[in-house]
């Protein structure tokens, strides 16, 4: 039983928590590749600049005497995301919005995103450095132990808080995307358009909003993303840059332009990440006297190190195999 | 076009020299032959963007593989490594490997022999996962042999000229395994699945300590010309002995950008560069016409790659250090994009100019803006306002965004480069054609 308990806290939990961090990223990836056709780049960066936004905000509430009992960063959420929403609305305005108006080919705009990218990283350095921020410095980080009463069990299931609130909230935004994107108006337009943007025009459906929504709701979810990111591990200015490419691993994975398959996607690419640097002979040790000697002690699919390339040969092998991903998204 | 390639390349080197007056000679010998260095990777770069239309955002893993090999070929043989039991664990290795190999391409023909579709797949699946394990289990007491007793089995004791040829054979070989698996994806899915494979590549190098000797770095690398050791061996000044020994390796550099700059264009301004362009822009129309598209488009990445890998070997052994963890994505990927998108995608002449421009940009930036935050920060102070504080290591972030302001602006104002590539040679006298996208395979 101790075995499992152990299973699950270094390899369930890890994934649950990371593959939450990349379905936000991967949501808003497929989102801005349905409507407006290319790889947003910069999104790792817009989540870092999320980040910062709430590191600010919440800096600037306790320099102003809020002090609460869970981190003030849950606290300044919502605006932190308006901010984001609003600076990425912004960088579209500035940097994407007249390439577009020239109708350039997607790559074009692939390539202005890295700009952009470093743009953001440059400005992000120069005001906070390199070194790393903590949102723990007033509160700190309540770790829950659930101990099961079963004979013979020593370990506890452990996990923090925000590890909880971020798969809590991951799932609420699930809910109200699927409802936003079947029941609103706006949901339907943008829809319509990720289906065939011409014929959604002709039908009445305007284009210039629906392309807003889709900044508005990519860089909420980007904040929301990267602000939890910052609150599982430390906040730095390569934050997102890290982890850009496993969230573009999975949104192709789910298929690009599906927003259930980037969730999918996320939690696939997490899952398989935390999977496959367990070390499984943890889970065969209740029968060691049975196993053969020449087992090895380590039977981790790859070892710890490598840990990063499992999201890019996962993607690799999509791309070859089923290039259009699990559900189907945008085809070659 | 001409007249205006000859204005900048002048406007270049008058910059150079404002650099070599404020800077001092040793600075600005190094800061040239790192320029040319980097002309040779955004002209590999030029070939497979501007002549293929293909995106490689993979050079990262290219430069590493090139520096790579020059640390196997020209460091020490170490007699220690040879004469210990690591050959053979090495060799088992690869012979597992071979296996493995054999029994994978084994298990794609299975079907020309009466198996169905499923079960090829099947034993394709099978086959992979009993070679990875095999070859884990052979590979896995090697590395740990080696890394407890001799630490990496060392370099071949060959010249340095040596280890840039096969930085340019094992960076073209690589590439030849990825434009196999990858060239058949569409544009932006290439560039994510390239970024993806260089990241595979520098976490391998990064981590194979036996092989490439990882995060522990491998030094000194020897040059290929005499160092600034051997000249003040004679009695020559320690600063003139760096502009000389630097000045002897800039020969060497540039001899190889020239030869290598004058074959491309002659190639370029053939029935071989008129296809690939052809090919480029439309790719359907050309294989209709005949053209084996995916083998052209495999022929410009592989010959773009052997470039870039010549250019990371010339890089390692001029800095004499092979550090895998000196390579940032930001440093050898884009910033080679930036040189060509500026330079000017397409004109050999022009992704030169670019990589040498947007290095000097890329280098000077730094110094310059610690000038102008020092001013700044004195100007603060004199308000009554706190220093500016940490201006050097901030300093060294500005560059950074100015490289992504120049992409920025590049693609806004002027998206053909400076030098652009020159279309409809006959209408000279003409505007040119309302072209205003650098090609797109797809």
């Amino acid at each position: 039983m101790n075995e499992a308990i152990f299973f699950l806290n270094n390899a369930v939990v890890p994934g649950l928590v990371i593959g939450s961090i990349y379905a936000l990223g991967a949501v808003g990836i497929t989102l801005i590749y349905g409507i407006l056709r290319f790889a947003h780049f910069a999104h790792g960066d817009l989540m870092t600049m999320g980040g910062f936004v709430s590191y600010l905000l919440a800096i600037g509430l306790a320099g102003i005497g809020v002090s609460t009992t869970f981190p003030v960063a849950y606290l300044i959420l919502p605006v932190a995301i308006a901010i984001t929403a609003v600076a990425a609305l912004a960088i579209d305005r500035m940097f994407y919005a007249p390439l577009r108006a020239r109708g350039v080919k997607p790559v074009t705009l692939l390539v202005a995103s890295i700009g952009v990218t470093m743009m953001i990283q440059g400005l992000i350095r120069l005001f906070f450095g390199t070194g790393t921020y903590n949102f723990f410095e007033a509160t700190p980080k309540v770790i829950h132990q659930i101990r099961l009463p079963i004979e013979g069990v020593t370990r506890p299931i452990s996990f923090t808080q925000p590890q909880v609130v971020m798969v809590l909230v991951t799932v609420a935004v699930v809910i109200a995307l699927h409802f936003f994107l079947t029941r609103s108006r706006f949901g339907k337009a943008m829809r319509a358009v990720s289906d065939n943007a011409d014929l959604a025009q002709v039908s009445g459906i305007n284009l210039r909003m629906v392309v807003r929504i889709t900044w508005i709701i990519a860089g909420g979810l980007a904040c929301l993303a990267g602000t939890m990111l910052a609150l599982d591990v430390t906040l730095k200015p390569d934050l997102a840059f890290n982890i850009i490419l496993p969230i573009f691993a999975a949104a192709i994975v789910g298929g690009v332009g599906q927003v259930y398959g980037a969730i999918a996607g996320g939690y696939l690419i997490g899952f398989a990440e935390s999977l496959s640097v367990f070390n499984w002979a943890v889970l065969l040790r209740p029968f060691r006297d049975q196993l053969p000697d020449w087992l090895p002690t380590n039977l981790a699919i790859v070892p710890t190190e490598y840990k990063l390339t499992v999201a890019f040969v996962i993607l690799v092998i999509t791309l070859l195999v089923r290039p259009t991903g699990i559900f189907r998204g945008a085809s070659l | 076009m001409i007249r205006r390639a000859l204005i900048l390349y002048a406007l270049f080197f008058g910059l150079v020299l404002i650099v070599g007056w404020t800077m001092g000679a040793p600075f600005t010998a190094r800061l040239l032959v790192e320029t040319a260095a980097y002309a040779l990777i955004a002209l590999g770069l030029n070939i497979q963007w501007g002549y293929g239309g293909l995106f490689n955002f993979g050079i990262l893993g290219l430069v590493m593989l090139g520096g790579f090999a020059v640390t196997a070929m020209a460091m020490p043989v170490s007699t220690a490594f040879w004469g210990s039991d690591g050959p053979w664990l090495i060799g088992r290795a690869i012979i597992a490997a071979g296996i493995g190999a054999l029994l994978i391409i084994g298990a794609g023909r299975l079907d020309r022999i009466g198996f169905s579709r499923g079960w090829k797949r099947t034993f394709q699946v099978l086959a992979w996962i009993v070679a990875y394990i095999g070859f884990r289990t052979q590979i896995d007491p090697a590395v740990e042999s080696i890394e407890s007793s001799v630490r990496w089995i060392g370099g071949l004791g060959l010249p340095s000229w040596v280890g840039w040829i096969f930085g340019g054979v094992l960076a073209a070989g690589v590439a030849w395994l990825i434009g196999k698996v990858t060239l058949g994806l569409r544009s932006d899915y290439l560039a994510i699945a390239t970024i993806g494979i260089a990241e595979i590549i520098r976490a391998l190098i990064k981590n194979m300590e036996w092989l490439t000797r990882g995060t522990l770095t491998v030094s000194p690398v020897p040059w290929p010309v005499p160092l600034p050791q051997a000249y003040q061996a004679d009695g020559i000044s320690v600063t003139d002995s760096f502009v000389y020994a630097r000045a002897g390796y800039l020969i060497l550099v540039v001899a190889v950008l020239v030869a290598a700059l004058l074959l491309v264009q002659r190639a370029y301004a053939g029935p071989w560069g008129r296809m690939m362009r052809a090919i480029r822009d439309n790719y359907i129309a050309a294989g209709a016409m005949g053209k084996d598209v995916r083998a052209r488009q495999l022929q410009l990445f592989v010959l773009g790659s052997a470039l870039i890998g010549i250019g990371g070997a010339m890089l390692t052994s001029f800095t004499q250090i092979y550090d895998p963890s000196g390579y940032q994505t930001i440093d050898h990927t884009f910033l080679i994009w930036v040189m060509v998108i500026v330079g000017g995608a397409g004109n050999n002449f022009g992704a030169v100019f670019g990589g040498m421009l947007i290095y000097l940009v890329w280098v000077m930036s730094e110094p310059v803006s610690q000038w102008l935050f020092t001013r700044l920060s004195d100007w603060f102070v004199s308000l009554g306002w706190a220093p500016i504080p940490e201006i050097a290591s901030r300093a060294l972030q500005m560059r950074v965004f100015v490289l992504g302001l120049v992409i920025v602006l590049a693609l806004r104002y002027a998206p053909r480069g400076l030098i652009p590539e020159v279309t409809g040679r006959t209408r000279l006298d003409e505007k040119p054609t309302t072209k205003t996208e650098s090609p797109d395979p797809a």
